[in-house]
């Protein structure tokens, strides 16, 4: 039985089971799905610099604060307990474009060749680690919300900015991964 | 004309009330009136380790498979998005036809989102950020449970980016 929740979990169960964070949060307590406001309250929390954006009484929001560190513990649980030994299965034209720029390494979700402690000190680390983090940050609260947020919460609820977001989304990731990316790559 | 001026509604010189900066604010704080004990926001905490478990047994976390979608590469997460859009869709019909409370008995409440340019500029520039990290906000918190430390530097880099949002706000175009 544990086997078959080692393996990787196809889309479906995954959908799924995501869209259904959307009516527990709502049952749970009134709460919309939605991650990237915890950015937010941190700021709120932390460095609010009497800036008009970070002052409210980010207390209040301390609920998204716990559903982050579930994440954060729901995943230590998967890559322990539920761990699949085997090395992740990519596309073929993938894998090919990639070791072109001498990204070889599979064995985690998190490429090792690009995301690590020893690829922050160069430039194309800083540049997908430094810069991509900001991207994320700042573009999540111009725009309002994040994949959780716009994508999911806000076309359940139909809301037409969010369909205008996450088509935005889209687009952006588009570009980055087909002709920034691979510049960057080349650093 | 004196009184007509009066009584006509000042709508294009009007201040921004809070309200609409809330409206802005996508619904990112205060959604509920009812005030419970601290130890209550473990049960979100529960449905995060639901998530976060999905997260990585999905590969959802995964750079990788951020680059296969954007590459048109594979289905998946197309799959995962679409199905988790369609799931929520229905629960929110349900929770709306049926006028289902919360289980505390409070009233599950809608605020209708505005449109305004930063959800297209802002929009943008996320997903060259998510095609770059690999992570939505999400994400990013389950690649460091599974042992990628480093991807705390990204957080914090993303906190910074949401922090000179807040600081420029005001000048952008919304």
């Amino acid at each position: 039985m544990l086997e078959v929740f080692k393996q990787p979990w196809p889309w479906y169960v995954a959908g799924g089971l995501i869209g259904l964070i959307v009516p527990a949060l709502l049952l749970l307590g009134n709460k919309h799905f939605g991650i990237s406001a915890n950015l937010r309250h941190a700021c709120a929390a932390c460095f609010p610099a009497n800036i008009k954006f970070f002052k409210y009484d980010w207390k209040k929001e301390a609920w998204n604060l716990f559903f982050v560190g579930g994440i954060f513990v729901g995943a230590i649980i998967a890559a322990t307990l539920l761990a699949d030994p085997n090395p992740i299965q990519v596309d073929p034209r993938l894998t090919q474009e990639l070791a072109g720029y001498g990204i070889t390494d599979y064995s985690n979700m998190v490429p090792n060749d690009l995301l690590s402690w020893e690829a922050l000190f160069t430039v194309r680390g800083i540049i997908m680690m430094v810069a991509g983090g900001f991207l994320v940050g700042f573009g999540t609260r111009y725009a309002g919300g994040c994949t959780s947020g716009h994508a999911i919460m806000g076309i359940s609820d139909l809301q037409v900015p969010s369909i205008i977001a996450t088509c935005c989304f889209m687009a952006g990731g588009f570009i980055m991964a087909n002709l920034i990316l691979p510049i960057i790559m080349r650093l | 004309m004196e009184t007509l001026q009066k009584n006509t509604p000042i709508i294009s010189t009007a201040p921004v009330t809070d309200y609409e900066v809330r409206s802005q604010d996508t619904m990112c704080t205060n959604d509920s009136v009812q005030q419970h004990p601290w130890w209550y926001n473990f049960k979100y905490a529960a449905v995060g380790i639901l998530f976060g478990i999905v997260f990585v047994k999905a590969e959802i976390i995964s750079w990788f498979r951020i680059q296969e979608m954007f590459r048109l590469q594979s289905f998946h997460m197309y799959g995962v998005i679409g199905t988790a859009i369609a799931v929520g869709a229905l629960s929110v019909f349900l929770i709306k036809k049926f006028r289902i409370k919360t289980i505390h008995g409070e009233p599950i409440t809608f605020t209708p989102k505005k449109f305004n340019k930063g959800q297209v500029i802002g929009g943008l520039i996320f997903g060259l950020g998510w095609a770059l990290t690999g992570a939505c906000p999400g994400p990013l918190f389950a690649q460091i449970g599974t042992g990628a430390i480093v991807v705390a530097v990204v957080v914090l880099s993303a906190v910074a980016g949401t922090w000179v949002y807040g600081y420029f706000r005001e000048k952008l175009p919304h």
